[in-house]
């Protein structure tokens, strides 16, 4: 579990940082004429970038447990055969790389204003995404082909549901992709598209990293 | 339904959340059943959960039956009696204590008492109830398929849960997993807007050390769950899988009624980790928003400002810091390397600390107050008692060489009912006599609240505080019946059968508090604004019960923390957070006619 505990770690090293912060040299009992300022946080600190922030921790602390059963399994069972990872994993991951270059690029978009250039970012990340999902499920389709069984053995088995596990995420993902993509087709203007386009660009982020570490796993156990 | 106004109080401008935008539905449906009202929502959550708990309660008393009067009552079998305990101890843990906490006081409290017109997320909230439900009624479903409910125990341990042998290993289980999975997609939807609310929705003034304590306890414990249930998650879709698709992820190789398995390598110890990984923080996720409602019921039932208020904050946040590392206390007996168990007894004891600090905090609090003796104050001592019994038998079996002999025996199993069945149901029913005041506009009737209670109380020392006798003695947990044994003596059955007995007078008098929430609804006396005279937002509105977007035009502007009762230098008994210090002066000095209240 030290890889859990890690992530928990840093979690509430920040956030009992932050909260430090807020409640050193307060007196709560004593009563005050509030400030003008209205605002509880930072600026730019909006409610969905914390939404997203939160359902982050949320998917980084799944993934954590995830790898931690990965090393403890790999540990505590003596039938554990190391998987050659198909080489097929290395196009992939660049499809993802380009996926989430493209949304970055639909975000920058998004801020300029641009219709034409958010819409190709955002075609073009949706593309790659698809690309890699498709990816994804023609390396189990070969590794089916190749004999290597899900029940076969645990690292087998641990490659299936590590994969599966982040396609899933893409998957919630995309749904989102497509609602924006939709509402960009009936006429939103870019600015207002500006705060769902700029989520979806940082989950593609997230979500390549972890695809990131993943595979780096993956390679190395 | 009675419905108060009051003058409304200095509010702020507007800031991200004070004009959002509200979907406020002309039809009954919308505003009563697809509701976006965190507050219909919450109590939504709170029928839901209290009826599925009854359905835990009823399965209890089954228990109880075949306990006490062994082999009385034919329809209760050795399978049956597995899996009313493995549905007793889910529903109460998850479906009952979690969801109502945070579903039902979360939805209800947070936006109230921070100053918010609603949850910042209302449609995601709306999906989290409806999500919960649909968990409820899959769970409900598992006693009807072929096999019936899951019987593996609460813990859900491989290989038992998904070998033969084990009723409910085809649809029950299966039934099991998916349940919690809906479960655990609807709380992320719910617990994202709780954290959500907390951090940006607070209204102007309102800084996070002004913070009420119950809000405390309810945003540390969502943080927590929010953290934790993943574990949980993982560990049933690896079950899943060597259920399904034949993976050995814990399944060992093993004979099954004498058949080889097909499995070979896994290990039960994984889940074990995982699965504690969610299970103890999961006693503190119920235990936290308890901490929080009881502090803040003493404070203001005591006519006292809490005692060490950011020490209780700090042991808030040091609780659910420390609940990550104790998780193994659970698998002492699992074979693990000594030193690991001599790690996580110290790190299980040094939780003591700040638990310690709250309960001496609670008690000082207490200390020359000017103590009112209602209901919900009756409750809250009730909850000290009962925490503090159960903590010390916490201490027990943190110990390594302690907890060995006693594992699995009835201490267990009295230890974790005092601290988190019993003194979390008492603050539950505490809060809701608290709130229900503002909830509905009416008071709950005080003769009924007290019969409750006391029953309640002592009813259920009678059945749990034996069990820790029972322990010593040996006896083991988990069992239909023991049959003859040399080293469990004849007293243990008649001491069983005086548990059973109490335990179904404990069920019975809950009809009476029933009984007292529909007639009140109907013929309480009306509350008024603010009966108890407390300090929070809540109790500021200015409809009771508050309307959808909570506050008037304009939210209110805090002052000052949630803890201004007998405040010195000033002739009032209590100060609304919301109140400036200038309305306070101005007060003192016209209200000399009738000092200790504050004009209305």
């Amino acid at each position: 579990m030290t890889v859990t505990l890690v992530f928990l770690a840093v979690m509430m090293a920040l956030f009992g940082g932050w909260l430090f912060s807020h409640s050193i040299n307060v007196r709560p009992w004593e009563a005050q004429v509030t400030g003008r300022s209205r605002l509880q946080m930072p600026a730019g600190v909006t409610a969905s970038r914390v939404g997203l922030g939160v359902f982050l921790a949320v998917a980084t602390s799944l993934f954590a447990l995830t790898i931690s059963a990965y090393l403890m399994r790999q540990e505590m069972g003596h039938d554990w055969r190391p998987l050659a990872v198909p080489g097929l994993l290395w196009w992939n991951s660049v499809c993802l790389v380009f996926g989430s270059v493209a949304l970055q690029s639909a975000w920058k978009a998004a801020r300029r204003d641009d219709a034409g250039r958010l819409r190709l970012g955002l075609l073009v990340g949706g593309g790659f995404t698809i690309a890699f999902i498709l990816g994804q499920a023609l390396a189990w389709w070969q590794l089916q082909a190749r004999g290597i069984y899900l029940s076969a053995n645990p690292a087998n088995a641990f490659f299936f549901l590590l994969t599966a596990l982040h396609v899933l995420h893409l998957l919630g993902g995309l749904f989102a992709w497509s609602r924006s993509l939709l509402r960009l087709q009936r006429g939103a203007t870019p600015r207002n598209m500006l705060p769902s386009i700029e989520l979806c660009a940082l989950y593609w982020h997230f979500l390549l990293v972890v695809w990131g570490i993943l595979f780096a796993l993956l390679l190395t156990t | 339904m009675a419905e108060h106004g009051q003058h409304s109080v200095p509010h702020a401008q507007a800031g991200e959340f004070d004009n959002m935008e509200l979907v406020h539905p002309k039809t009954f449906l919308g505003k009563y059943v697809w509701s976006q009202d965190a507050k219909v929502i919450a109590i939504q959550y709170g029928l839901t959960a209290i009826a599925i708990g009854l359905v835990a309660l009823v399965l209890s008393v089954l228990m109880r039956l075949q306990l006490g009067f062994p082999n009385t009552f034919s329809l209760i079998d050795p399978s049956s009696y597995l899996q009313y305990v493995t549905m007793h101890g889910m529903i109460m843990v998850v479906y009952l204590l979690t969801a109502l906490f945070l579903g039902a006081f979360g939805n209800y409290l947070i936006p109230l008492m921070c100053g918010a017109r609603d949850m910042v997320f209302p449609y995601l909230n709306m999906l989290s109830y409806w999500f919960y439900l649909v968990a409820v009624l899959i769970l409900v479903a598992s006693f009807f398929v072929p096999g019936g409910a899951t019987g593996a125990g609460w813990t859900l341990y491989p290989p038992q849960a998904i070998s033969p042998g084990t009723p409910g290993i085809h649809g029950g289980i299966l039934l099991m997993f998916a349940s919690l999975a809906v479960f655990i997609a609807g709380f992320t939807m719910g617990g994202l807007n709780y954290v959500v609310t907390v951090l940006q929705a607070r209204t102007r003034g309102m800084t996070l050390m002004r913070l009420p304590l119950t809000i405390w306890g309810i945003f540390m414990a969502t943080v927590m769950a929010l953290l934790a249930f993943p574990a949980l998650l993982v560990a049933i879709l690896m079950m899943l899988c060597d259920m399904l698709l034949g993976t050995s992820f814990f399944m060992p190789e093993m004979l099954n009624l004498g058949e080889p398995s097909t499995h070979e390598g896994g290990s039960p110890l994984l889940y074990q980790h995982l699965f504690w990984f969610f299970g103890h923080p999961e006693v503190y996720i119920v235990a936290l928003p308890a901490f929080g409602i009881v502090s803040d019921i003493l404070a203001t039932h005591a006519r006292k400002n809490i005692f060490g208020y950011r020490m209780m904050v700090w042991a808030i946040i040091l609780i659910a810091v420390l609940s990550f590392v104790v998780w193994a206390h659970h698998m002492f007996v699992s074979g693990m390397n000594p030193y690991f168990g001599f790690l996580f007894a110290t790190t299980t004891l040094i939780i003591a600390v700040p638990t310690a600090i709250k309960v001496y905090n609670w008690v000082l609090t207490l200390w020359r107050g000017n103590i009112r003796m209602t209901v919900p104050m009756l409750f809250a001592i009730g909850f000290i008692f009962t925490f503090v019994n159960g903590g010390l038998s916490g201490l027990f079996l943190g110990n390594v060489t302690v907890d060995v002999p006693l594992a699995d025996t009835y201490f267990v199993v009295g230890h974790f009912h005092m601290v988190m069945a019993v003194a979390p149901v008492l603050v539950v029913f505490g809060a809701i006599y608290h709130w229900y005041p503002k909830i509905t506009g009416r008071m709950l009737d005080d003769t009924l609240g007290k019969i409750h209670f006391w029953v309640t109380f002592l009813g259920t020392y009678a059945i749990f505080y034996p069990m820790h006798f029972m322990g010593f003695a040996g006896v083991p947990r988990r069992y239909y019946g023991y049959g003859e044994t040399t080293f469990i003596p004849d007293s243990i059955q008649t001491l069983n059968a005086f548990m059973s007995v109490a335990a179904i007078i404990v069920a019975l008098v809950q009809l009476v508090f029933f009984y007292n929430l529909v007639r009140s609804y109907f013929r309480g006396r009306e509350a008024g604004p603010n009966p108890w005279q407390a300090t929070t937002l809540e109790w500021q509105t200015e409809h009771t019960p508050p309307r959808h977007g909570n506050f008037g035009t304009e939210l209110p502007v805090v002052y000052r923390w949630a803890y201004d009762y007998g405040v010195p230098g000033t002739k009032h008994d209590f100060i609304p957070q919301n109140m400036a210090p200038d309305e306070v002066e101005r007060a003192d000095r016209v209200d000399q006619d009738a000092p200790g209240r504050l004009p209305s």
